[in-house]
Formats: structure tokens, C-alpha cells, sequence
């Protein structure tokens, strides 16, 4: 995902005079080409996330349209308050890039994964939160970003994840996207679990159920037509992402059913990262396998 | 950007006693607190806005227009005062500062209400701020200088000092922060709570043209802010040394009134002391 941001930014930089793109001391050699088309338009701000978040907002104030790049956690948590005020009360056209959001530094330890960031955001008013299924999808997020003109996190996995759209979608901030379509079961997948999701679906239709997986891209604003499609048509909705069970897509998608106060023929089955740290090493995979997030223990349950 | 600084000392004397009075009075009738924070800081604005920034009704929304940045936004109350006796905005507004529905709130928002350039109260934003202001100045080739007022307190914060190594890392030397130096933070001496000191040393050893002065002394004020080129090696800090309350025996240095709002017989010995009745 990262190379394909890196190639479109570079790519968008040409028609947007006013794109800048600011580091936290991250992305090595990844902007290079960047850096060597825009070099008045890239800066390194350190290890220091929070002036960073500032001095974006004080760029956008000024016209500019600036882009921060940093591991997801550090460019949330770390300066999660001037993303609030700088950012978000000024409702300024900033987009905060968050990269190897979920487990994917998983062998990293917890320091580096991010599985708060979607709970964190999306409390904020006027953020727009998206983590897009795959490297296209990022590329047309991105896109979409730059012309949204307003507070947006854009939420990115690592490299070389699976591709899964082979044309181009028709992506739009807010606007849910049906991988394929299926009867039974509704998919509602966010971020870089988009390949697991379609893994989870072959599962299932072995097993004689007719499944749909949707990218739900856009966690803030929810796509709440396809949501009402979906708890109408299906007899159950699953959501999967790499982000908590506490405050990310499926609590979305749980206060919006909530909210409708009616009855739906779905019911509703979260998929997501359990509620402790672990103490011990491991691979994206074998902490999603830990956490349940993974075709085999989803299909299991479904 | 051309404008009459040509004010002699008494006259912004006369024009900060006026403001100190409005402060007394916004404090008392909007039952808002960090009067003695705001009474600090007036003589600094008013040889910001007098003297130095050039902002009037007319440059105020200007691309190129200097930037000035409360990033101590408890100070509030005296930026609207200056913003008011500058014809920036009307000064019959600052009636009704606090009250409900009032642009004027306790701490600056953001928008739709000119003079002021960013939304502060939060402690340890502004700096960063006016940097990024600065650096779309040197991006889009506009050679504005931006002026960011911070509290001794807020020094405690460490995005502060995140700011500080940057700009000078980045070249942006068209900055100037200054600290109002009144010896305070909200429930302490800010030299025991933090190892402050030596406060011009270190904004000095952080790659700054760092000078401290009288922050209560018109003409060493004016002085620094036009010792100040138009295009700087470096960025400048000036550390003003003031006092909380100044101008009020009665709060002078005293940090109840970080929080204590004046009631009417107090309001009217301030104003009886600043002879603005």
C-alpha cells in the first residue's frame, strides 16, 4: 500500500501546486522520486509528531494542502490533541497518512501496531476516517483526499499486500464497495483485511453459504445505505478489520444498528483484535490467527 | 504594508492603561478568569500591534500580512482589547466577550472573527503553528514574519521544543516568539516547577537570536521588535520579563487572580488605579 501512496502523491503533487508532504523521520528512500521532483515541497519534522500536526495545520491555514506520513500510531496517538484542535476545530484540509496501521509491524511489538487509531479519529468532529481494502483503492483514496478538502486520516497497511481489484473501482469517500455478491452472509471488511476477507468468503462458499464481501473504505462517514442493505437482505453481517473490537468498524456499524431502533433478519458478528497486549513475538499472521482474525476461526463461527 | 507606527512612548502608555481597564471590566461583567495572565501581556501587544505588525482594517485579511499568534489563548481577553482599540474589530464587541452566543469566547476559536489567526488555549500549539504559517510563506515565496505569544507555564509543554529545533532546521527565520516571562504558571512559581532557567540561554542554545528585556518598558519593547531585520539570520525569541496583574497593585504578582475574577468594588479601585474611570 505504501509504495502505491508514495507513486500517486508523487503522481497528484504535479497538479496540485499545493500539496506538501511532511515526514516524521519516515518513508526511507520511499519518496524519492518525490523529493527529487518537489524538493521545495517535502520536509523531514523529526521524531517530533506533534509539531509536525501543527505545522501542518498552520501550512493549510495559509492555503497549502499538507500531507504527514508517519507510522500510524505515532501520527494518532502520539499527537492525537493537535489533530483534535490544530486539525480538526479549524476543519482544515490536512490529510494524516498512518502507515503499518494494525498489526502489520505486529512482529514489532505493540509499540508499533495500531489497533486504536479508527476509535481514536473518528470521535473527532469533522475527521473523515479511511483505510482502504488494497494498493488500489489507496491510490483513488488518496485522490479523493486531496479534493475533499477537510480533515481526513487515511489509514494504510504496509507493502506488498494482495492486490484484489483487478479494474479500477469506482471509489467515493463514504460510498462502500462490493467486491462480490453473494446471499447469505455479508462481509463488511475495512483496511488491509480486504485479501482475508475474500479468503473467508471461498471458505464459506465450500461449505455450500453464498457470501458478499463488501470494502467498507470509509469508517467515518459510514456508508449507512449499505449498511441498511446489508441488515435487510442477509440473515448475517460480519465485520473484520485489524483495529480493537473496542471503538473501530464493527462498534460503528453497532451504534448505527442500535440507533435504527428496529429489528433487522441480520445479526451482527464482529471480527477484531482482542482487548489485551501481547507479551510475546510474532508475525501479522499468527497474532491475527491469536485474535481469531483469520479465514479458518471466521468461516468456523459463521 | 505601510501604516502610521509613529506613536510616541506615552501615547501607547495612555493606550495600555485604557486596555488594562477593559480587562478588569471584560473579567468582571463575563466572570472569566486569567485576568492577572492578560494584564502580563498588554504592553507586549500593544507594542505588537502599535508599533511592529502593521494590521489595520485593511491589511487584516491580506495573504502577505504579518501573523500574530496568542498561543497563551487564556490571554484572550487581551487580544480582543488590542484587536478592539485597533478598529480590527468593533469595540463595542467586547461587551460581550464570555456572554452567550459571543464570538468572543474565553479562550480565541477558530474563523469569523479577523485578528485572530489560529484558535489557541491548549498550551504548546501556537509555536508550531505560526511555523507552519512561516513555512508556506518561504514556500510561496510571501515575506511575512509571523510573532507567537507564549507563557513561561506553557514552556513546560514539550512541543515547545519540538518547535524551537525546527525553525531553525528549516531556515524559518522570520519568526519571533516571545515569552511573557511573569514568573507564574497556574499554581506555582514556573521556575520551581520546571527547570526554566536559564530561559534565554536555552532558546539561544536551540539556534535562536534570543534577547530578554523589560516586558513592561514601551521603548525597550519597540526597540527589540525593530532590532528585528526584515530578513533574519535567524528566528528571534525575546524574553520579556513581566509581571501577573501588572498595573493593579492590588494583583500585582499575586497568582490568585490566575483565577479570580474582580467583583465591582475591585473593578472600580483598578480603574481609579489605572485613572480610566
Amino acid at each position: 500500500m505504501r509504495n502505491a501512496f508514495a507513486k500517486e502523491l508523487t503522481l497528484l503533487a504535479e497538479k496540485h501546486p499545493e500539496l506538501v508532504l511532511l515526514t516524521g523521520d519516515m518513508g526511507n528512500r520511499l519518496f524519492n522520486e518525490y523529493k527529487q521532483k518537489f524538493p521545495d515541497r517535502f520536509y523531514n519534522c523529526g521524531v517530533a509528531e506533534a509539531n509536525m500536526q501543527s505545522v501542518a495545520a498552520g501550512m493549510a491555514m495559509c492555503g497549502l494542502r499538507p500531507v504527514t506520513y508517519s507510522i500510524a500510531s505515532f501520527n494518532t496517538l502520539r499527537c492525537f490533541e493537535q489533530i483534535k484542535i490544530d486539525v480538526c476545530y479549524h476543519n482544515l484540509p490536512v490529510i494524516i497518512v498512518g502507515v503499518g496501521s494494525g498489526l502489520s509491524y505486529a512482529e514489532l511489538g505493540p509499540t508499533h501496531q495500531s489497533c486504536e487509531d479508527i476509535a481514536m479519529l473518528r470521535t473527532l468532529p469533522g475527521m473523515t476516517v479511511i483505510a482502504p481494502g488494497d494498493a488500489v483503492e489507496v491510490k483513488f483514496a488518496l485522490k479523493a483526499a486531496v479534493e475533499w478538502g477537510k480533515p481526513v486520516y487515511l489509514r494504510l497497511g504496509k507493502k506488498n499486500e494482495p492486490v484484489v481489484h483487478d479494474t479500477d473501482p469506482d471509489f467515493t469517500i463514504g460510498k462502500a464497495i462490493t467486491i462480490k455478491k453473494g446471499k447469505d452472509i455479508c462481509l463488511l471488511s475495512t483496511g488491509n483485511v480486504l485479501p482475508l476477507a475474500l479468503d473467508t468468503a471461498n471458505l464459506l462458499e465450500n461449505k455450500g453459504k453464498s457470501v458478499t464481501v463488501v470494502s467498507m473504505h470509509t469508517i467515518k462517514p459510514l456508508d449507512e445505505h449499505a449498511l441498511e442493505n446489508a441488515f435487510l437482505n442477509y440473515s448475517c453481517v460480519a465485520t473484520i478489520e485489524e483495529h480493537s473490537l473496542r471503538g473501530g468498524l464493527g462498534s460503528a456499524v453497532a451504534e448505527w444498528l442500535i440507533d435504527q431502533n428496529r429489528t433487522y433478519p441480520a445479526k451482527l458478528t464482529r471480527f477484531g483484535c482482542k482487548d489485551v497486549f501481547l507479551h510475546a513475538s510474532g508475525g501479522q499472521n499468527n497474532i491475527r490467527t491469536l485474535f481469531n482474525i483469520d479465514p479458518e476461526s471466521i468461516a468456523q463461527s459463521l | 504594508m505601510m501604516t502610521n507606527m509613529e506613536y510616541s512612548v506615552s501615547q501607547l502608555e495612555q493606550t495600555a492603561r485604557q486596555i488594562r481597564a477593559k480587562l478588569v471590566e471584560m473579567s468582571h461583567y463575563g466572570k472569566a478568569s486569567h485576568l492577572g495572565s492578560a494584564l502580563s501581556s498588554v504592553d507586549i501587544l500593544v507594542s505588537l500591534y502599535w508599533k511592529k505588525l502593521g494590521l489595520d482594517q485593511n491589511t487584516i485579511k491580506a495573504s502577505d500580512r504579518n501573523r500574530f499568534i496568542l498561543s497563551k489563548g487564556h490571554a484572550a481577553s487581551a487580544l480582543y482589547a488590542a484587536l478592539a482599540f485597533k478598529n480590527i474589530i468593533p469595540k463595542d464587541l467586547l461587551e460581550t466577550y464570555c456572554q452567550q452566543g459571543s464570538k468572543l469566547e474565553e479562550h480565541p476559536g477558530p474563523g469569523n472573527l479577523p485578528g485572530v489567526e489560529a484558535a489557541t488555549g491548549s498550551l504548546g500549539h501556537g509555536l508550531s503553528i505560526g511555523l507552519g504559517m512561516s513555512l508556506a510563506g518561504k514556500i510561496k515565496k510571501q515575506a511575512y514574519h509571523v510573532f507567537v505569544l507564549l507563557s513561561d507555564g506553557e514552556c513546560n509543554e514539550g512541543s515547545v521544543w519540538e518547535a524551537a529545533m525546527f525553525a531553525p532546521a528549516k531556515g524559518l527565520n522570520r519568526v519571533c516568539v516571545i515569552i511573557d516571562f511573569n514568573k507564574w504558571q497556574a499554581t506555582d512559581r514556573s521556575c520551581e516547577v520546571m527547570a526554566l532557567q536559564p530561559l534565554k540561554e536555552k532558546w539561544r542554545a536551540f539556534g535562536w537570536n534570543a534577547m530578554e528585556i523589560d516586558g513592561h518598558d514601551m521603548d525597550e519593547l519597540s526597540r527589540a521588535l525593530s532590532s528585528i531585520p526584515d530578513n533574519p539570520e535567524k528566528p528571534t525569541a525575546i524574553i520579556a520579563n513581566t509581571i501577573k496583574g501588572k498595573g493593579i497593585s492590588f494583583m500585582e504578582d499575586d497568582n490568585n487572580w490566575h483565577y479570580r475574577i474582580p467583583n465591582e468594588q475591585e473593578m472600580f479601585r483598578a480603574k481609579e488605579e489605572l485613572g480610566i474611570l
